[in-house]
Formats: structure tokens, C-alpha cells, sequence
């Protein structure tokens, strides 16, 4: 099976040399669908591997795909094949040269972030998560308009800055390893108890580290890239960047965190994480009360999902199996929303929420599924997110953390009731008087990415056999014994 | 023989590194900070050829010589691959005087000194002495990044972060494995080159590179 661990790196850097090389072909359009395809099948493999109790491994360990890594291989893939196959362009606009760039990045964007969850090492995780700066930095900048311009730029210098910063942490505990038998970056040989690791520098590398990886997963207040970089890039870009990226952070700042808490306790990073996540939630609501730009919107509503994940991952093993699902909830139905913001910005041409009136009357057919989606990221059931939420606030109910889950929810009432505002602008209303419309039936775009997506985030929650199975298998590997 | 010259190469090494990195917060000409970048590159080499000899690990004196390439020569030149006659011309004017970002640099020293010394306990060992001269780097980094207005004069700011936690790493712990180094590398290399394509698209769009001008997304 160990094989399988390098398709989704091999299979998108074909796909995407095959998108250079596929001169003026339509086909060429593909090229993220199938990107993301390759991932999310290898993904779902891993997973079932994993479920039978293996863990394959490859390149000398340097590859190593465990119940957590399997799962979010999975969530990449298919968060990836949303994105992308939701927003497929046209075949005559597929055959210039900027496409061509355009979806090799994509594929490169996709391989890059397979090699950050799949890789053993946090240096090698590093690495793949700062790729992912540089091959969405010219996606940010895609439209090249002065505002792309200026989103690009910030992403990049606080990307990367946020970042090294991350690196620092990470040499500091590659320092802390040196004093022991066996000099390592390897996570897993990390995480042994035991190892007698120096608690002052894993202090300090563990607590750079994950406020540099904190940056990149738009947590307050390093966020400030985000609703920039979110509203300018393509629809697509904005998708996979909300759903995979945002989530890969986390990612590495859970790994970061089962290797502190062998050696330092949880205390330390519990409190950090508490402060970034209220402090996300606080920003989204303030920000989410009087927006006007609808792709914006959906920029703060991933800091603020970002901040509650935060604020899960702070509480610890008992929120853990919440934090994974909402992980791939948040993934699916962000990329959704962000499909269907760029549809409707591409039929009404603007992105502003005050210019866009009566939807539901004039677009049923993007209307709908935009409410329905709405619905989903505000948290009502049958989505996973409303359980995933209900989840983290029992567990940090239970977990003492009372004071932090009770501002957390106050705060999610102000999104709650600002989403709402801003949607029922959006779609309800009838059109002005005197102005004759037919309504628009049409989707603007493939339906069934969008039906898959809403399909698999409201049944998702109610499989226990393999998804409990696997999420419970996931946190024990971080570590956590429930 | 080597063992007696040992702690005065580190020290001159290390004290190279911070005085290239003072030297770029003076001075305003961006031409002027990208030959200091080329010397700190250097510097930075040979510090981490000094460490390989001690250790006697061939691996760091080959790692040396990439640096050399990368930062001391390739990078340099990228920068200021453009006319010199129009890169001369390009002075900065930073947030900061020259007095209070010496000032500033002077206390950031002393507070990673004093950092170093009572939190990592690092300082029993020669490297570990001079371990506070990459954590200053990485301050003023940052004091550049933040003080200074032109996109390619923030890019330096962003090097010398970069420089200065590759500082750190050889002096604490040798340096990060090799295959790693290699791909660190080449991320710096590319976010530098893509930094420096928009900073060109920047001077087409708005006329000049100054990131003030950056202002039009906000909430």
C-alpha cells in the first residue's frame, strides 16, 4: 500500500505538466478536477488501510500516513474536487496561456498540501506549507487588477513572515532534539514519551511555531491577509484556500501540540489557542455586522469557524472528533459558498450585498442552493457543522472551560444574527416595481459538485461506522486517549 | 592549532552578521543594502563552514557552499538584476531616523542577549554564546519589514529574517538535516522571486513601489 502514498504527490505534478504541455486544448480544464481526484481516491485508500490497523509508510519513513494523515489527505482531495469541478471554466477561456498557468498551479497547490499532511517530519511539513505560498501567490494575483495586486503582496509577505516564524519554532525544537540520543524532526519520534526534551525550548519552539502556523490558518490577529486575499482571488482559489489551507495549518498546529503537551503539558498552548480563537470569533462578528461584500463575508466567516476550531483544539482530546468533522464540514460547504460567489458575481458583476437584491425571485437557481448553504454555515442541523459546534461547547463545558465556551457562544449569536441579515438582503425581496424579469432557472455552472457537497456534510454526521471509527482512531493518534 | 582560532572565527563570523545587519538599518540606498545582503551571505557561509570544520561533518562544509551560492551570489543578483543606473537612484525614506533605528537595533541586541541567556540557558558552548546574534537578526528583520515603505526594501527586511533564523539554527543545533536545508532553500528563493515580479508588476500599476500606496482593501 505504500505506494499509494505517492499518487497524490506524483499524480498532480503530471497533471499539471500535462496542463503546460496540452497546447490550446480544451482539455486542459481538467486538469484540477482530476488533481484532486487522484488525491481524494488515494485518500480514501489510506483510509481504508488505516481502518484494517496498518500504517503504511515510504521514502524511508519520510512519508507516513496514519488515521489523522489518511483523513486529512481525504478532506484536501475532496474539498479539492469541489472547488474545482464546481468551478470549471468555460472550454473557449481554457485555451489561452494564463489557463494554463492557472491550473498547474491549482495541481501544484494540491500536491504540495498532500506532502504537508502525509510528510514525518515537521520540517518537511514546513516546507510543503510554505510551496503553498508561492503556488497561490499568482492565484491571489490571477485577475491582475491593483486591488489583486495589493491582496497578493500582504498574502505573501505575511504568509511568509508568519511563516518563518513557524520555522524558528521548529529549528528551536529540532535544537531541543539535539541533546537528546537521536537528533530527529520526526513527529512521531517526538511524540514518544520519554525522550527527555529540553521543556525551555520546546516551550519556546512550540509556542513560535504555532503562532506562525496560527497566520496561515487565519486566526486573530495575524489575520488580516485573509478577507483580502479571500475576496480577490478567483472563486475557485478562495475555496480551496478556505477549505485546505486554512485546515492544514490546523493541522500542523495539532501536531505541534501533541509533541508540547508530552513535555510541557497542555496548559501553555490551551491558553494561546483560547486567546486566538475568541479573539478570531471577536473579529469575525465585529466585521460581519456591517459588510457590504459578500465574498468578504465569507472571508470573516472562515476566521470565525477557524477561531472555534481554535478554541477546540485548545480544549483538547475530548473536542478533538468535533474538530476533524468540522474540518471537513467547514471545507465542503466553504467551497460551496465560494462556487456559487463567484457564479453570482460573474451573472450580476458586482460584489457588493446592496446591489444584489431579490435573488431568490430573479436567480431560483442560484438562489437556492445559496440559502441552503447559508443555512449549513450558520450551523443548523441536519449539517454536520451545527454537531461539530454542539460538540467543542459540551466538551469545554466538560473540560472546565466554561468561560471560554460561554463567550464563544455569545459571540456566535452575533454572526448568527449578522448572517442572517445578510443573506435575507441578499435573496429575499421581490424585484422593484415596473421592471419585468423572467425568473433564471439556470445553475451558471456544474450542479452536482454542489449537490455532493451539501449531500455529504448533512449525512455525514449520523455515520458512525467508518467515520466514528476513524475520527476516534485520528485522536488517539494525537495522542488523546478518548 | 584550529581549536585555539575556534572561538575568535565563530566570533568574527557572528559579529560580521550583526554588524551587516546594523549596516543595512543605517543605511538608506537599496543598492547599498543589497551588497550588504551579499556580505551577510557570505559571512553567513562562512560560519557555517567554520561550524563543519569543528564538527568535522563534511555534510555542513557542502551546505556552506550552497549558502554561498544562494545567498551570498544568486540572491544579490537577482535583486538588483535591473539598470544600475535606475537602482541607484532608488533611496528609502523610512519611517524611522538613522539615530532612533541604530538606537532601536542597539536595544534589540540587548534584549535577545538577555532573552537567550535566561530563557534557552544556551550559553555554556562557544555556538551557543554567539547563539543571541541570530535572534537579534530576526528582530531587526522585523524592524525593517516594519519601518521601511518600499516593497524590495521590505524584501531585504524578510532576507534578513531569513538569515537570521538560518543563524540560529547552525549555532544551537548544526544546522536542520540537509535534504530539508535544500528545500528551505528553495522556498526562500522562490517567494523572493515572485515578491520581486510583483514588485515590478507594482511599479507598472501604480507607478512606484511604495507599499503605502496598498491601501485600497480594507473593512
Amino acid at each position: 500500500m505504500s505506494v499509494v502514498l505517492w499518487i497524490p504527490l506524483v499524480g498532480p505534478l503530471a497533471f499539471a505538466g500535462l496542463s503546460l504541455l496540452l497546447r490550446g486544448s480544451a482539455l486542459r480544464r481538467f486538469v484540477g478536477v482530476a488533481a484532486s481526484g487522484a488525491v481524494l481516491v488515494s485518500g480514501l485508500l489510506l483510509i481504508s488501510t488505516v481502518l484494517n490497523g496498518a500504517v503504511p509508510t515510504s521514502g524511508g519513513g519520510m512519508l507516513r500516513a496514519d488515521a489523522l494523515s489518511a483523513y486529512m489527505l481525504s478532506v484536501v482531495g475532496a474539498v479539492g474536487l469541489i472547488s474545482t469541478w464546481g468551478g470549471l471554466s468555460s472550454a473557449a477561456s481554457s485555451r489561452t496561456r494564463t489557463a494554463a498557468g492557472y491550473e498547474a498551479l491549482i495541481a501544484l497547490f494540491l500536491a504540495a498540501m498532500s506532502l504537508a499532511v502525509l510528510a514525518d517530519s515537521i520540517g518537511l511539513m514546513w516546507a510543503a506549507v510554505e510551496a503553498t505560498t508561492i503556488a497561490t501567490a499568482f492565484l491571489v494575483g490571477h485577475h491582475r487588477t491593483r486591488h489583486s495586486l495589493e491582496a497578493a503582496w500582504k498574502y505573501v509577505i505575511l504568509g511568509s513572515v508568519g511563516v518563518a516564524i513557524a520555522l524558528l519554532g521548529i529549528v528551536l525544537i529540532y535544537a531541543a532534539s539535539v541533546g537528546t540520543d537521536t537528533p530527529t524532526l520526526s513527529w512521531l519520534l517526538l511524540s514518544q514519551s520519554g525522550l527527555g526534551l529540553d521543556p525551555a525550548l520546546i516551550t519556546a519552539g512550540g509556542a513560535l511555531a504555532v503562532l506562525g502556523f496560527a497566520t496561515k490558518s487565519g486566526l486573530a490577529p495575524m489575520h488580516s491577509w485573509l478577507p483580502d486575499a479571500h475576496s480577490q482571488a478567483p472563486a475557485p482559489v478562495s475555496g480551496l484556500m478556505s477549505g485546505v489551507l486554512l485546515s492544514v495549518a490546523l493541522y500542523a498546529i495539532l501536531r505541534i501540540q501533541s509533541i508540547t503537551n508530552l513535555v510541557i503539558g497542555p496548559e501553555f498552548l490551551r491558553t494561546m489557542l483560547s486567546v486566538g480563537g475568541l479573539l478570531s470569533l471577536f473579529v469575525a462578528a465585529s466585521l460581519l455586522i456591517r459588510q457590504r461584500d459578500y465574498k468578504r463575508m465569507l472571508a470573516y466567516s472562515s476566521i470565525e469557524h477557524m477561531g472555534l476550531m481554535a478554541i477546540g483544539v485548545a480544549i483538547g482530546p475530548a473536542a478533538l472528533p468535533s474538530v476533524l468533522l468540522y474540518i471537513l464540514g467547514h471545507g465542503l460547504i466553504k467551497a460551496t459558498l465560494f462556487v456559487i460567489s463567484g457564479r453570482i458575481l460573474k451573472v450580476e458583476g458586482t460584489p457588493m450585498i446592496s446591489d444584489v437584491r431579490a435573488l431568490l425571485a430573479r436567480r431560483p437557481g442560484l438562489a437556492v442552493p445559496w440559502l441552503i448553504a447559508m443555512a449549513a454555515i450558520v450551523g443548523f442541523p441536519p449539517f454536520s457543522i451545527f454537531f461539530s459546534e454542539v460538540g467543542i461547547i459540551m466538551a469545554g463545558w466538560a473540560a472546565g472551560l466554561g468561560g471560554v465556551v460561554g463567550a464563544a457562544l455569545v459571540l456566535l449569536l452575533v454572526i448568527f444574527a449578522a448572517f442572517t441579515r445578510l443573506t435575507v438582503q441578499m435573496t429575499i425581496g421581490a424585484p422593484p416595481d415596473g421592471v419585468a424579469f423572467t425568473p433564471d432557472y439556470s445553475a451558471h455552472g456544474p450542479r452536482l459538485p454542489i449537490i455532493l457537497a451539501l449531500a455529504t456534510t448533512a449525512t455525514v454526521a449520523f455515520v458512525a461506522e467508518p467515520v466514528g471509527t476513524l475520527l476516534l482512531q485520528a485522536t488517539a493518534v494525537l495522542g488523546g486517549s478518548n | 592549532m584550529f581549536e585555539t582560532f575556534y572561538p575568535q572565527l565563530i566570533g568574527l563570523c557572528t559579529g560580521a552578521l550583526l554588524l551587516t545587519s546594523a549596516l543595512m538599518v543605517w543605511r538608506h540606498s537599496l543598492l547599498a543594502s543589497i551588497r550588504l545582503l551579499g556580505l551577510q551571505g557570505i559571512a553567513l557561509a562562512a560560519l557555517v563552514a567554520v561550524i563543519g570544520i569543528a564538527e568535522d561533518e563534511s555534510e555542513l562544509v557542502f551546505v556552506s557552499l550552497l549558502i554561498l551560492t544562494v545567498k551570498g551570489l544568486g540572491l544579490p543578483w537577482v535583486l538588483a538584476h535591473q539598470s544600475k543606473a535606475s537602482i541607484k537612484q532608488i533611496q528609502e525614506s523610512p519611517r524611522l531616523n538613522p539615530t532612533a533605528a541604530l538606537l532601536a537595533v542597539t536595544l534589540l541586541t540587548i534584549l535577545s542577549y538577555v532573552v537567550v541567556s535566561r530563557v534557552f540557558g544556551l550559553g555554556d558552548t562557544t555556538t551557543g554564546h554567539a547563539a543571541p546574534i541570530g535572534l537579534a537578526m530576526v528582530l531587526i528583520g522585523f524592524l525593517l519589514l516594519i519601518s521601511r515603505r518600499r516593497a524590495r526594501s521590505q524584501l531585504i527586511g524578510f532576507l534578513l529574517l531569513d538569515n537570521g533564523i538560518a543563524t540560529i539554527a547552525f549555532l544551537t543545533s548544526g544546522g536542520v538535516p540537509i535534504l530539508l536545508e535544500f528545500a528551505i532553500s528553495l522556498d526562500v528563493l522562490l517567494v523572493v522571486l515572485i515578491l520581486h515580479v510583483f514588485a515590478g508588476r507594482m511599479r507598472t500599476k501604480f507607478g512606484g513601489t511604495a507599499v503605502d500606496q496598498l491601501r485600497e482593501l480594507h473593512d
